[in-house]
């Protein structure tokens, strides 16, 4: 089966998927948070997709998704300045929703891939529903989605902090958690153990702004202009 | 006296069966294990985020250090998921140069796996055995890249330079002639003689280590039924590479999803029977011997096809020194590319590498930036590590440690 076929299986299997391809021609199912464990479960069993194997599932945080640190439309006019303003860190309001949750599917019998997403509805309390009863390798990924963004698993069986210390607070890959984190340790002579303070040894620096040109070789390629262009 | 029937036990992080630092809970019912709850994030330095805030070429070093023991396959993954994202592809001279390090790399690999599990179990030699083959692959790394572990020599379009003409050579004032004649015998020609030189001998090697191993008791009362794993159950729990090859399931990314060239390799994939610790070490050494034909294969084209070994898109890869002393377009090119990168088109994608342990993946995410949005590795050994307490369950402590070794994991890239 091709990539075409695998596409209209796709769209006719799962209702209300959308299905799009990436750069690269990756096939990309977008799902509602809602039908996440049903969407899961076609894929699974449907004789002719039957992704048996869940290779990958990450969060993301598509916070700051498209922002760049470092505007140089002014620079024809003003020369460029190696500083990075700061104050508008995080803004935050490119997306409505912010929490995304992707998994990479394998089916090792027909050999092809898909990568599903979905987005989370609600950015103070991103749930969806946990993929465990359909593969067990999801349990620690899901735990690890948990642990660096927050982002919680309804039906996990045992959904704990996995990668962070002991007692640690926030989650460190959400956009507005800051590189250096909020606090370090340091062995404390005087109490005779390890302790943890705010963080004050590491000042916030950008080596490499972060910037977004314009390339005219990836406009052509992009899907949205070959849409217009037919 | 109150009766005890089980009781918790804690073993690691610092266990020297323990591969680094893994911390189990352990509980107990006399010598069998009933419950086995690893902790892990001991090594966790956040190397996701940390390429989040650096320009895509800088994030290559921080590959080397998450398997710490097959560094240039973890490279080659990141490095081909730019390469998908930028829509390049590099010569086909690097594609041979990286075939024979991946392979090469996979036998540093195993040879590293086989002498730890080995000692484990309580063989001695086998470790000293291994680690003397190790060094001469490590030369190898140190000839082509200037480092013995930590390469940075992937880089998207190519490799950084072509291989050396002239092997390294030991000298050394305290040691005698006769002596260090000895250390440079195959270091006369260059690194590609040297290489072909080992894969000349290294079969040799495996034979020994299988003299040692195969047929000896001890070792196979140690893993023959230790850890079993039902193909179905390999695939449910995302096994891959020889975890999901020592259960049956003829599954390579080398062969099914050919990168870079693996299409042109004559090779075989070795699957086990059993599904246990013996099957997947006797897949593990047959790999190894895989690995040495696949690298006599690229020895003998690389021979007799001199090349470029880096795209000519100045975009991505740095001009030659030659033409930046006076050139100043490859000038201004070269300072741009080491100052801010390059900024690859607005997508997503995901690129996977047979690596030794398994499927090693880079999920990317651009913006367009020139830095990259999100990079999620999938690390193998981190889902192998996930099913620790179905394969441990039920069977004794000293088994444990044989499973943890038949797992072949490392810390750096299950905590990244």
């Amino acid at each position: 089966m091709n990539q075409l076929e695998l596409e209209t299986l796709l769209e006719k299997v799962v209702p209300g998927g959308v299905v799009t391809r990436d750069v690269a021609g990756d096939l990309v199912l977008e799902v509602d948070a809602g039908q996440w464990l049903e969407a899961a479960k076609l894929l699974k069993d449907h004789p002719d997709l039957y992704f048996e194997q869940l290779i990958d599932l990450c969060g993301v945080d598509y916070h700051t998704y498209g922002e760049s640190e470092w505007i140089g439309q002014r620079s024809t006019f003003s020369g460029f300045s190696r500083a990075v303003h700061r104050e508008g860190e995080a803004k935050g309001d490119s997306l409505a929703e912010r929490y995304a949750v992707v998994v990479h599917f394998l089916s090792l019998k027909h050999n092809h891939r898909l990568r599903v997403r979905t987005f989370c509805p609600d950015n103070d309390m991103p749930l969806v529903d946990s993929l465990c009863s359909l593969w067990s390798v999801a349990n620690w990924f899901e735990r690890e989605a948990f642990d660096l963004y927050g982002i919680v698993f309804d039906g996990h069986p045992d959904l704990r902090r996995i990668l962070t210390d002991y007692g640690f607070v926030g989650h460190p890959f959400r956009k507005d958690f800051p590189l250096s984190g909020h606090v370090e340790p340091r062995f404390d002579p005087e109490k005779g153990r390890v302790i943890y303070e705010p963080v004050t040894s590491i000042d916030p620096r950008t080596l490499v702004p972060r910037v977004i040109r314009s390339d005219h070789r990836y406009e052509v390629k992009s899907p949205q202009s070959a849409v217009e262009k037919e | 006296m109150r009766e005890m029937h089980h009781y918790t036990m804690n073993f690691g992080p610092q266990h020297p069966a323990a591969h680094g630092v893994l911390r189990l809970i352990l509980e107990m019912d006399g010598e069998v294990i009933r419950r086995a709850d690893p902790h892990i994030g001991l090594l966790h330095r956040g190397t996701e985020k940390l390429a989040e805030s650096k320009p895509f070429n800088q994030s290559i070093g921080y590959m080397d250090r998450l398997d710490y023991v097959s560094m240039m396959c973890n490279e080659h993954g990141y490095v081909l998921a730019i390469e998908k994202l930028l829509g390049i592809e590099p010569p086909a001279r690097a594609q041979y140069i990286r075939i024979m390090f991946d392979e090469i790399t996979r036998i540093l690999n195993h040879l590293m796996w086989l002498g730890s599990h080995a000692l484990d179990i309580g063989a001695m030699t086998v470790f000293l055995y291994c680690f003397k083959a190790r060094e001469d692959l490590m030369d190898c790394y140190e000839a082509v890249s200037g480092s013995r572990m930590h390469a940075t020599y992937y880089r998207p379009g190519g490799v950084h330079r072509d291989l050396p003409g002239q092997m390294p050579r030991f000298e050394s004032a305290r040691r005698s002639q006769a002596e260090i004649k000895r250390f440079n015998r195959a270091r006369d020609g260059s690194l590609l003689d040297f290489i072909g030189d080992f894969a000349q001998r290294f079969p040799g090697s495996i034979d020994e280590y299988e003299t040692l191993l195969t047929d000896n008791r001890i070792w196979k009362q140690r893993t023959v039924g230790i850890g079993v794993v039902s193909p179905e159950r390999a695939i449910a729990l995302g096994f891959t590479g020889p975890m999901l090859r020592g259960s049956g399931i003829a599954w390579d990314l080398r062969k099914k999803q050919p990168y870079d060239g693996y299409a042109n390799i004559d090779f075989d994939v070795p699957v086990g029977v059993n599904g246990d610790c013996y099957d997947r070490y006797l897949v593990r050494i047959e790999e190894m011997r895989q690995s040495v034909h696949i690298i006599n294969q690229c020895v003998t084209w690389l021979r007799s096809n001199p090349g470029p070994v880096m795209t000519d898109l100045h975009k991505v890869a740095p001009p030659s020194r030659e033409e930046m002393k006076h050139d100043m377009e490859a000038l201004i090119h070269h300072f741009k590319l080491f100052t801010e990168g390059y900024c690859p088109p607005v997508g997503e994608v995901y690129a996977a590498i047979e690596a030794p342990k398994g499927e090693f993946g880079v999920y990317l995410i651009s913006d367009g930036a020139n830095k990259p949005y999100r990079v999620k590795i999938r690390p193998p050994a981190f889902v192998h590590l996930s099913a620790m307490e179905e394969m441990v369950l039920g069977h004794m402590l000293p088994d444990l440690v044989a499973v943890i070794g038949t797992m072949d994991i490392v810390f750096g890239e299950v905590d990244r």
